[in-house]
């Protein structure tokens, strides 16, 4: 018993190191740069394809591996920089986390460069040569390899910090993390020195793929499957802390291991399976760091912000006399079913439902400045609330109303937690809620179906015909985005605003800024609810993916594209973003890689997003004499 | 790309064939999650692209010539059931086929069943897509992953053993495979333990804990239903880690080209597997399917293949029979449809819409370095069926 855990503390520091290794790339990265990087388990990913490539051509050995990996890490390396160089540089200046879809961009167009370059089939790695048995501690094997990899990932960080701490390039990047503005202040050449730690933090991620390799077959799902666990590992630990991340790394590590040797374990006759919980045991780790610690295990609060004037420009009132646009679009979408065909009227009702999605989310990112890596969970939490309903029995008037509710209670809960914190914490607690409400949706079978979802989730007659629930989503969704939209000039709005600008000054005139936040949450929880109700009666199935990440980073894609600090902009990102993935998907079979290109190039040409930066353009014009 | 040069070949054909084929294409739909399961979907591709090939050189649909419409879903349910709208509505499909993933692959036939149109749905194992969640527009090809398990019980009844480990992803497919197993076997060896049960999520398995953790709770034997990268994990984890020394593995899907073939000489030999040892099967049936899959591809099939090119045929003999694009014809044509499949005959069930269509089951072994099934036989869908009377219980009509 006791030599079992012992085991399986040892599998979980194996795995840390890892683990470790990747996310120290992305700690450094988001350190100096505040870029939050999506592409890094690409380049994780990358880095275990070009080892296997380096092996099978210099043909094995000692040199294929080793030398496979420092080719590999050098490699990515390369890469990196080419991407800081050409792509993140010119929008350092863009809204924070506008990054976070360009970056995602980067991560489209790589997974269809490994599918095009590699093949579809999934590429067992060579073994480390001379560690390829076991070694016997307590009576029980572990691999020799998982040993060495114990060692190697400290090592590695230690050389990492040598850098830091005993060279002048690291000292300037210490400063860097700590105070930005400072340090340019001082000359510090922050262009070069963004491109080196970009560089170096792909290196190590391209190094951690090709020493993943004995222990995993190179594949296209390594991307995915490991940043979450980066990003979890990054803010546990503290942004920016070194050893913040190895210690996170330990942690989520040796509790997932602990969770799989425990297994099966039998409470008052019910069996409660540890080995599932691995599901979510990071970010359940994750939400309770978070909760204790807002800014993780090591780190500390970030610089203070300095410029405290309002350094968003005050949303204008609309005038009415403006508001003739609107009048014409309102009419174009009454008359859309007179002119377009079926699929296009289902289309356009997919697009109106998340236009209504990234509205709410806009809401709070903008007039809040708080950012929501987890805003599906309300989406999803508000499907499923209409669907349970309506499969116990429950009319379509009746259904939705209980997905808005639902939606909006979960978010009652999660935004009393979340607007203790702010920034990428925030953003990040919001992830954590959002997958624990995933995992809980993917395991309750007996209410959501589990893994499948529920199936035969249809509108009533009345609205059955696609033109019928079109029309009904348009006002549902219409009065819904209104009332957003009024909200953001009513006291509301410019408290929310007033609280995000310079949160001393609201709370020196009396504003209380958490309750504000928290409205402001319950209203877009809410209203993101109803747009899942929506979703869920038009498509009439629904399963866990509606609560998923990348449903979490549609939403973030949509505000970003469509500008996040205007009224319509999300709506506006909601329609490229859907009829562009709708075109793409259809036109190439390589729609990633479009996709892919698409986003970078849309984040580099409109930073403000689109109406943000078009708005920029006309007032820089009207500005000329 | 590939179906600009599907189009191409088309217009070539329309020139070069007889009259008869001039008539108006009959167009089917086709949705698969491509970019999620790339290893096993491009095969996939590749043998309906095939079929469709050889449908239009032997005269077509009764002379019109067949047209599939491809779209991906992303593997997300809701884009699935978007792009067969647009296929139902805006392309003018008589039928939609396609589909790998459970939850996307219920979807789709909850759609089939709210627009009266037909769905044969090639590769998704979940058994409630033709039991819980059956309806009468909705047809699957694949051995189910009831049947899958029912094939690998009767090589585990045989070796009674009494300690069991059972190691799954966790979802639809490793859950239900799973709960078939111990039911299975509870009914044919009483007195049968599962004293371990490892449910990682997919493609996310701690491989070397999950194999301690096995390991520790001393199994005679072990179930496996884990696939690709997992599968590779706890292949080489367990090897390193001496599991698998004196205990029988059983593992669903472990002989299919798809997941057995990474694995080159790690692969695990005495494994007993369900898959498809395409380099040995001598019937004439399949050894024309891989001449003309060769010929045309310059590589060999995978399962994947075998499944794409067999849904497809399914696809031509259901419109060919039906003799006519109303969905209540094609229904009823594909109710009790027999044809020739590279497995052998095939017969779509009248009672759940079932195909017949079986697996190989047999050892891994290593040849030329390279990991194959020996001792193999075929065991036909039908023999792994439950009884009438259970499947109308479970079959909702």
């Amino acid at each position: 018993m006791i030599a079992s855990f012992l085991i399986q503390t040892l599998n979980g520091l194996a795995s840390a190191s890892l683990l470790f290794l990747v996310a120290l790339g992305l700690t450094l990265i988001f350190g100096v740069t505040r870029v939050v990087n999506f592409a890094h388990g690409s380049f994780f990913m990358l880095g275990a394809y070009l080892a296997v490539s380096f092996y099978g051509y210099v043909g094995g050995g000692v040199l294929g591996f080793w030398g496979g990996a420092v080719f590999a890490g050098l490699a990515v390396g390369v890469l990196g920089a080419l991407i800081e160089l050409t792509i993140l540089r010119r929008i350092y200046r863009a809204p924070e986390l506008l990054q976070l879809i360009t970056t995602f961009g980067v991560v489209l167009l790589l997974k269809d460069v490994v599918l095009f370059t590699w093949g579809p089939e999934d590429i067992l790695g060579p073994r480390a040569p001379g560690l390829t048995g076991a070694v016997w501690i307590f009576g029980k094997p572990i691999p020799q390899y998982d040993l060495l990899l114990l060692v190697l990932g400290p090592l590695v960080g230690l050389l990492v910090w040598l850098l830091l701490t005993r060279t002048d390039w690291g000292t300037r990047v210490r400063a860097a993390t700590e105070d930005r503005d400072m340090a340019a202040a001082l000359g510090i050449n922050q262009a070069l020195m963004f491109t080196g730690v970009f560089a170096l933090g792909a290196l190590l991620a391209g190094l951690a793929g090709a020493l993943a390799l004995p222990r995993e077959p190179a594949n296209h799902n390594m991307d995915l499957t490991i940043i979450a666990d980066v990003f979890v590992v990054t803010v546990v630990g503290g942004l920016g802390s070194l050893p913040g991340a190895y210690v996170a790394a330990v942690i989520i590590s040796v509790v997932k291991a602990w969770c799989i040797g425990i297994g099966d374990v039998r409470v008052f006759g019910t069996v409660f399976s540890f080995s599932k919980l691995t599901l979510v045991a990071e970010f359940i780790v994750m939400a309770i760091v978070l909760i204790i610690r807002p800014w993780g295990l090591f780190g500390t609060p970030p610089a203070p912000q300095r410029v405290t004037a309002a350094s968003i420009l005050p949303m204008p009132v609309p005038d009415l006399k403006r508001l003739w646009p609107l009048g014409l679009v309102i009419l174009a979408l009454l008359a859309l079913p007179l002119i377009a065909d079926r699929f296009t009227v289902v289309l356009a009702t997919d697009i109106i439902i998340f236009a209504l999605f990234a509205a709410s989310l806009g809401l709070i990112m903008g007039a809040g400045g708080m950012a929501s890596f987890g805003h599906a969970a309300y989406f999803g939490a508000g499907a499923y609330a209409a669907a349970v309903a309506a499969k116990a029995g429950a009319p379509f008037l009746v259904a939705v109303p209980a997905g808005v509710t639902f939606a909006g209670a979960l978010a009652v809960l999660f935004g009393w937690f979340c607007v203790r914190l702010t920034g990428v914490s925030l953003a990040m607690l919001t992830l954590a809620f959002a997958q624990i409400t995933w995992a809980i949706a993917f395991q309750w079978d007996s209410v959501t179906g589990g893994s499948n979802g529920l199936v035969g989730v249809w509108p009533p007659e009345l609205l059955s015909d696609k033109t019928a629930y079109y029309f009904a989503t348009l006002l549902l969704v219409g009065g819904a985005i209104l009332l957003i939209w009024r909200s953001v000039h009513a006291p509301l709005g410019y408290l929310l605003r007033a609280s995000r600008d310079s949160r001393i000054r609201a709370e020196a005139v009396g504003v209380d800024v958490r309750i504000i936040q928290w409205r402001a949450i319950i209203v877009a929880g809410a209203a993101a609810g109803l747009a899942g109700a929506l979703y869920v009666f038009s498509k009439g199935s629904l399963s866990p993916d509606s609560l998923s990440i990348p449903r979490s980073v549609d939403a973030l894609a949509m505000v970003l594209i469509g500008g996040v600090q205007t009224l319509v902009g999300p709506v506006v990102g909601a329609v490229v973003f859907m009829t562009l993935q709708d075109w793409v998907v259809r036109a190439t079979p390589y729609w990633h890689a479009v996709l892919g290109i698409t986003l970078i190039l849309i984040t580099i040409i409109f930073p403000q997003g689109i109406v943000g930066t078009l708005r920029q353009w006309r007032q820089r014009r009207e500005a000329e004499p | 790309m590939r179906l600009g040069r599907l189009a191409v070949a088309f217009a070539m054909m329309a020139v070069a064939a007889a009259p008869a084929l001039a008539q108006a294409p009959i167009k089917v739909g086709e949705i698969n999650s491509y970019k999620v399961i790339p290893a096993f979907l491009e095969p996939y591709r590749k043998g309906w692209e095939l079929a469709v090939e050889q449908i239009n050189k032997s005269g077509g649909i009764n002379g019109r010539p067949l047209e599939v419409i491809s779209r991906d879903d992303n593997g997300a349910p809701g884009d699935a059931v978007r792009a067969a709208e647009e296929l139902v509505s805006r392309e003018g499909v008589v039928l939609l086929t396609g589909g790998f993933l459970s939850h996307v692959g219920l979807a789709v036939a909850d759609f089939a069943k709210q627009r009266k149109m037909p769905f044969i749905a090639s590769e998704p194992l979940t058994d409630k897509i033709v039991w819980e969640n059956g309806n009468r527009y909705t047809f699957r090809l694949r051995a189910s992953t009831y049947m899958q398990t029912s094939m690998l019980v009767e090589e585990a009844v045989k070796l009674n053993k009494r300690r069991w480990a059972l190691v799954y992803p966790n979802y639809e497919y490793g859950q239900s495979a799973v709960a078939s197993f111990k039911q299975l076997m509870s009914a044919r060896q009483p007195g049968v333990e599962f004293v371990v049960e490892q449910a990682p999520p997919l493609n996310r398995i701690d491989a070397g804990s999950v194999a301690q953790a096995v390991a520790d709770a001393k199994p005679d034997a072990i179930f496996n239903v884990t696939f690709g990268a997992d599968l590779q994990k706890f292949v080489r984890e367990g090897t390193t880690r001496g599991l698998f020394n004196d205990r029988v593995v059983l593992s669903v899907l472990g002989g299919e080209p798809e997941y057995l073939d990474p694995l080159r000489d790690e692969a695990p030999v005495g494994w007993i597997v369900t898959g498809y040892p395409w380099y040995a099967i001598d019937t004439p049936e399949h050894k024309a399917f891989l001449e003309a899959y060769r010929a045309k591809f310059n590589d060999y099939p995978r399962l994947g293949s075998v499944v794409g090119y067999s849904a497809m045929i399914s696809v031509g003999e259901a419109l060919r029979k039906a003799k006519s694009t109303d969905p209540e014809a094609i229904v009823a044509a594909a109710k009790g449809l027999e044809h020739m499949s590279p497995f052998g005959p095939i017969k779509y069930r009248e009672i759940d819409h079932q195909s017949t269509m079986g697996a190989y089951v047999g050892r891994i072994g290593i040849r030329d370095g390279k990991g194959v099934m020996v001792d193999w036989r075929y065991e036909p869908g039908e023999r792994h069926l439950p009884s009438d009377d259970v499947v109308k219980k479970l079959r909702p009509e």
